[in-house]
């Protein structure tokens, strides 16, 4: 186990490195002058010079990409070109948001989907059944802007039952104290705050877990129809055990390794469906950030969210792999 | 209580199906086989009829409807579904049912150029690695792990974001965000089968390397590479929907579904035909091309079935 732990994370260290020359590409691959993709065509030649210095444009390539990557090491994302902060101060109180919307949007997917794709096999061939995999399959389809828009028009416009932008009321702002609303608005020991955070992340939580739901409806309902077919399942319901034991406890451990793995690969769905999301919820998350610094022009800022988010996929499919040979130990690495 | 003979346990002793000699002994290629498994599935066939009709629909626009797809004030604006205006008009007057029509044709055309683009560089890529092995499949391997490294549509943005906002620029950028998705696949194509036996035969014949790829490893790949395309497909329509619905994608006034949806999104309390067709057709052409592809991998190759 040590051992796999210990070459699985040396395996990460070329994509690592790999993925810090992507995006450190991405404002050299501009096509032309990049100062002046930046800047505009009326700028000076002097603003020009000083934003090739300011972005270290006007040394050696190779010289660029080290000094780019000692300050990731340091911890340095680079400045932001429009509000001239440290980009890593600014991007902190952004992750966070992008966490809690992407870890409930998971939470929904996960316990929905499994739970529907168990029923799902249990019942094979039911009017459920049938219910649960066209709506899988229609899940799949669904662009997810045009959910959240659908949401917001029928949950918020239409029946006002839940907020449909923001994270909570900006007239009774939570104390900041770990950027995430549902803790803080938890700290702050008011129950109307709390409720008005759940609130919040109800419909963009929904609209942002739809695909990874059917994905993993879709996926639990095959595997768990493999495993309710086996030995160890038929004897368990000969000694006698009921339905939710059956399912439960024996079923579902050997059920979940391939849902695990699909888990894993949508996080990726979730953290790109994360710019979607944010842009039309108005959540204050790192997609909306990266977004928003495109209309800017604001490269350093889109450099270093994109590197960001790429590397929590990565990070969270290493925790996946993991996790994927702690809970079956056949797998033997 | 019915009463269980011998003869209700025996296997019946003439087969149900029987068929006459001569047509049991018809050769039938694989790919006619496929295609017989195709028509037998439902919804693969539900796919394939969805798919028709928003090709056939792109094709033939100027003749289903009379309005131009950019013609302004061709009725009141944002007014609601009605006989002459099908799916209702949006803030400048325009005929949503014609920006739909004409917007398949988009669709269509950037996920025809987007997976053709992908499936060109990712076979060449994946038979560059697959058959040549050693540092070409390291190096191009690690490109590949470092492209799925990033989300995709993520990615698809930095690419936009380099090159310019476009239409044009999506495509390319979906493009290259399939590559890596069919060089993987070709490359393990190209691995599992550089081993068989047909292929050292044909070594040992002396056949050159190009020769063996294209007549012998190249079309066994065939199969999932299709299956892959038609799923892709899908994803590219998505994809460029969500690129224009981010405004980084096609540009005002193309009536692409995407772009449609992020102008018509305001309106949607006082006009929500404006946000729920344009919606209706990603879904729906999406949905087409999963079925239709998830009928193809169940017919044409069924070990990749879950």
């Amino acid at each position: 186990m040590i051992t796999y732990t210990i070459r699985r994370i040396s395996m990460l260290v070329p994509v690592l490195f790999g993925m810090t020359l992507v995006t450190f590409s991405i404002i050299h691959l501009i096509p032309g002058n990049p100062a002046r993709v930046i800047l505009g065509d009326q700028a000076t030649a002097a603003a020009l010079a000083n934003l090739e210095e300011q972005l270290g444009l006007n040394k050696p390539f190779l010289v660029q990409y080290f000094q780019y990557v000692s300050g990731l090491f340091q911890g340095d994302l680079g400045t932001s070109l429009r509000t001239k902060s440290a980009i890593s101060a600014e991007l902190w109180p952004h992750l966070a948001a992008t966490f809690e919307l992407t870890f409930f949007a998971m939470i929904f997917a996960v316990f929905v989907g499994v739970n529907a794709g168990i029923i799902s096999a249990w019942k094979q061939n039911s009017w459920f059944d049938y219910l649960c995999m066209i709506v899988a399959l229609i899940g799949v389809s669904m662009p997810i802007f045009w959910l959240g828009l659908l949401q917001q028009w029928v949950f918020a416009q239409e029946l006002g039952w839940l907020p449909a932008f923001g994270r909570g009321n900006p007239r009774d702002p939570v104390e900041t104290v770990t950027h995430l609303q549902l803790v803080d608005s938890f700290i702050s020991g008011s129950p109307d705050k709390f409720w008005t955070s759940i609130k919040h992340l109800i419909l963009p939580g929904i609209a942002l877990g739809t695909i990874p739901m059917a994905i993993i409806a879709r996926m639990t309902r095959s595997s768990m129809l493999e495993v309710l077919r086996s030995d160890y399942i038929r004897t368990v319901v000969a000694k006698g055990s009921g339905a939710f034991s059956v399912i439960y406890r024996h079923g579902l451990k050997n059920a979940v390794i391939p849902v695990l793995t699909v888990v894993g690969l949508q996080t990726g769905t979730l953290l790109g469906g994360a710019i979607l999301t944010e842009t039309i919820f108005s959540w204050p998350g790192i997609g909306r950030y990266v977004y928003e610094a495109i209309g800017y022009r604001d490269y350093p800022v889109i450099q270093s969210g994109v590197l960001v988010i790429a590397f929590m996929f990565v990070i969270i499919n290493l925790i996946v792999d993991l996790l994927y040979s702690y809970i079956d130990p056949r797998i033997k690495y | 209580m019915k009463t269980v003979t011998t003869a209700d346990r025996m296997p019946n002793p003439a087969p149900r199906n029987h068929k006459p000699e001569a047509e049991q002994i018809e050769a039938v290629s694989p790919w006619k086989d496929a295609f017989r498994q195709l028509k037998k599935n439902k919804l693969a066939v539900a796919g394939m009829l969805i798919i028709g009709l928003f090709i056939l629909a792109a094709i033939i626009a100027p003749l289903i409807t009379p309005y131009a797809f950019n013609a302004i004030n061709v009725g009141p604006r944002l007014q609601e579904p009605s006989a002459d205006h099908w799916f209702g008009t949006d803030d400048l007057g325009r005929d949503t049912f014609t920006r739909i029509i004409y917007g398949a044709r988009i669709s269509l055309m950037v996920g025809f150029f987007a997976v053709t683009g992908a499936l060109i560089f990712g076979t060449m890529l994946g038979i560059i690695a697959g058959y040549f092995g050693r540092w070409t499949d390291m190096l191009i391997s690690r490109i590949f792990d470092i492209m799925l490294a990033f989300p995709s549509i993520l990615l698809a943005i930095a690419i936009v974001a380099i090159l310019g906002q476009s239409l044009q620029n999506a495509m390319i950028a979906i493009a290259i965000i399939n590559i890596p998705i069919f060089g993987r696949l070709v490359r393990s194509k190209v691995i599992s089968i550089r081993e068989e036996e047909y292929i050292m035969a044909a070594k040992a014949q002396g056949m050159k390397s190009g020769r063996i790829l294209f007549h012998h490893i190249l079309p066994n790949s065939i199969a999932p590479m299709i299956v892959q395309a038609t799923l892709s497909f899908g994803t590219a329509i998505l994809e460029a929907a969500a690129l224009g619905f981010l405004g980084l994608g096609a540009q005002a006034p193309t009536p692409e579904w995407g772009k449609m949806l992020s102008d018509a999104r305001q309106y949607i309390q006082s006009a929500p035909w404006t946000v729920l067709f344009p919606g209706l057709s990603i879904m729906l052409a999406v949905l087409g091309f999963n079925l239709f592809g998830d009928g193809l991998r169940d017919a044409l190759d069924p070990k990749m079935k879950h």
